[in-house]
């Protein structure tokens, strides 16, 4: 074991980390995609152009995952290839359990709500 | 890595790793900074989560759309990713070995960072002089820890970045330096991620509801 040969090594996984590849270009494209994509869902709710309030909800929530994504492979410089696809893992192992929280809550707490006694029922008890 | 099985004198097999080499310093630093950053991630979702529950009782209190003026959430939000871009251009000028430009770029950076969390103090100023105080409502209650808790993170981040810069100033882009500021810089761009879930599920939705 010499000590070059883990110079060279650790020259190799530095070169394919991933992190070398950040560019002006990457940034700019990057930064004009999410400047589009945060001004047109503060355009749609200002404005009011969509016909209904669901339609435009779920067309910002759209813009949001979207603008996620951009600035995930932009800015984070995400890559399936860097430290090896551990970032990766990280990352969907991260995602799943958000999921499965947020849309937890979410549910659990909505059939609650709805599964409540009614508020003008209460009252009448004594 | 590959598990290499020996046989010893005893007869007995060994098991080692046969890959054991010793990394350089900072080696694994980005990788765990990254899970970190993950583990953040899971904190925010947990507080959207409270907010996603929480979200619309008002408790005969103020809504989003009395309290909200989106003109100010776009001005704010246009500060955040302006700061992202020029942070971007810290990192390009880094990779060149430019520190005085390094140092610009971060100095702009952090008035943009600065720039954010003053409109957002001034907002909550003004939502708490108008009597919509954190225990006002479970609304107000979930948003002021969900957009409170990204604001502090934003501070904090405005700290390491002043660090930063004394650091590279004192002792130019050394190595650990460049590895700082690139865990800056994945932090500074994970907080303008979870920026864009306030934004959207916070205030433009509240204002829709």
């Amino acid at each position: 074991m010499n000590t070059d040969t883990h110079a060279a090594h650790a020259d190799d996984h530095h070169h394919d980390d991933g992190h070398a590849q950040s560019t002006f270009s990457g940034y700019m494209l990057g930064f004009v995609l999410s400047v589009v994509l945060t001004a047109i869902p503060f355009w749609l709710v200002m404005s009011g152009t969509l016909p209904s309030r669901q339609i435009t909800a779920l067309v910002i929530m759209a813009f949001a995952v979207v603008q996620i994504v951009v600035h995930m492979i932009y800015f984070l410089h995400m890559s399936p290839k860097s430290e090896n696809g551990w970032s990766m893992m990280a990352l969907i192992f991260t995602i799943v359990m958000v999921v499965i929280a947020l849309s937890g809550s979410l549910w659990v707490m909505n059939h609650l709500n709805s599964n409540m006694m009614p508020i003008h029922e209460m009252t009448g008890m004594k | 890595m590959t598990v290499a099985v020996n046989p010893s004198q005893t007869g007995e097999p060994v098991f080692y790793l046969a890959d054991e080499h010793p990394h350089p310093e900072g080696y694994s630093t980005s990788l765990g900074f990254w899970i970190y950053l993950m583990s953040d991630c899971l904190i925010f979702a947990m507080l959207f989560a409270a907010f996603g529950v929480l979200g619309a009782n008002y408790a005969a209190g103020p809504a989003p759309k009395d309290l909200f003026d989106l003109n100010l959430v776009a001005v704010n939000t246009s500060m955040l990713l302006l700061s992202s871009i020029t942070y971007g251009f810290a990192m390009l000028t880094m990779q060149q070995n430019k520190i005085a430009q390094t140092q610009m770029w971060l100095a702009i950076t952090g008035l943009f960072g600065v720039a954010f969390i003053s409109i957002e103090l001034t907002e909550f100023a003004h939502m708490i002089h108008e009597g919509a105080t954190p225990q006002r409502s479970a609304f107000l209650s979930s948003f002021f820890t969900l957009v409170g808790t990204h604001g502090l993170h934003v501070s904090c981040g405005l700290i390491w970045l002043v660090t930063l810069m004394v650091q590279v100033w004192r002792f130019g882009l050394i190595e650990a330096n460049r590895r700082r500021l690139m865990c800056l810089s994945m932090f500074w761009h994970f907080l303008d991620v979870v920026w864009i879930g306030v934004f959207t599920f916070v205030y433009l939705l509240g204002v829709l509801r």
